[in-house]
């Protein structure tokens, strides 16, 4: 956590800053990016779409955010 | 005589669900999300294979394959292409299970990147795993009729054995183990990877093949469209002609007019 309160996560092995307090889903919409379209996964264990509204955002979170893609 | 049958009544069933086409597609290196929607709807495939990726976070409005391929219209097979061990394709599953909300996926462990040929142990592995947490796995495999036997008592609702390495386009190499698999087995069989044009496809599907995956020889094609045209039309002969049963094979020539009355 930074003095200004907020905090440090990766997304998708970038490094980004996210005000403290941020829920998951509020996370996804400030990406630019649907909730409903995407799978998250924090620190390892997936975060299931029903709860990444209550689900807040800790310091040194480390998020996956993936979809579907054209493949083989 | 009796009326021929219809093909559409002629279907296919996967863990419950049941198809018409029996071609699958994938939806990688096409030109276009255009071109490749096209191609989907030119095959007539009911199914098509997805890979899971990172969102691209620097710009997250980039087209997306979802406008192009409706997934309520085209049931999605997410896939694990890029993993070389259980627990990466197990991680991919997990998380495209959440991302597109059913069991029915592919699982494909690769073992080098050079020929792309499955790893078996990491794949027998991963399918146990999946089974144990309700997926529905559809598994790409050698073309070993024994390693296909352990991967259906594992709990594969379908047995994928290649019929020659991913995006070689070299057609079956192995057309006595893909029909001893298919002998053996009681789960759908289909040949993945390895078709390179549409008599192979056929050819799949006349050793008794339930169906038929494929991407790059229809992406890689100089028409796409014509090709999975082409595609769908030789994995439908191939049907009939496995339905139909073929003659048996001489060795010499059998007159095919009567000798009798002869002048």
């Amino acid at each position: 956590m930074t003095v200004d309160g907020t905090l440090w996560v990766r997304i998708n092995g970038e490094h980004r800053r996210v005000p403290g307090g941020t829920t998951i889903a509020e996370m996804v919409n400030q990406l630019g990016l649907d909730p409903l379209r995407v799978a998250v996964e924090r620190n390892l264990e997936i975060v299931p779409r029903g709860s990444l509204a209550q689900a807040c955002v800790e310091d040194g979170d480390d998020f996956e955010i993936v979809h579907f893609v054209g493949g083989g | 005589m009796n009326a021929p049958q219809p093909v559409q009544s002629d279907s296919w069933s996967v863990a419950g669900r049941t198809f018409t086409s029996r071609l699958i597609v994938g939806t990688g290196k096409y030109k276009s999300l255009e071109e490749n929607a096209a191609a989907v709807e030119a095959s007539g495939a009911e199914i098509v294979t997805v890979a899971v990726r990172r969102v691209n976070i620097s710009d997250p409005n980039q087209p997306r394959l979802t406008e192009f391929i409706d997934p309520k219209k085209v049931t999605y097979l997410p896939n694990t292409a890029g993993c070389f061990t259980a627990e990466d394709a197990i991680r991919t599953l997990r998380l495209a299970r959440e991302a597109g909300g059913w069991n029915l996926v592919k699982l494909e462990v690769l073992g080098e990147a050079k020929t792309l040929y499955p790893d078996m142990r990491e794949t027998l592995r991963a399918t146990d795993v999946l089974v144990k947490e309700g997926f529905e796995p559809m598994v790409y495999c050698v073309d070993d009729p024994i390693a296909a036997k352990q991967l259906e008592e594992a709990g594969a609702v379908a047995i994928m054995p290649l019929g020659a390495p991913i995006g070689s386009g070299l057609g079956i190499q192995n057309r006595v183990t893909i029909r001893l698999i298919v002998e053996g087995a009681s789960v759908p069989v289909l040949v993945d990877a390895g078709v390179g044009t549409a008599s192979d496809a056929a050819q799949a599907m006349e050793l008794g093949c339930d169906g038929v995956l494929m991407n790059t020889a229809i992406a890689e094609a100089k028409d796409p469209m014509l090709m999975a045209r082409a595609m769908k039309s030789a994995v439908e002969a191939g049907r009939l002609a496995y339905l139909a049963g073929r003659m048996q094979k001489r060795r010499y020539a059998d007159p095919s007019s009567p000798l009798a009355g002869l002048i």
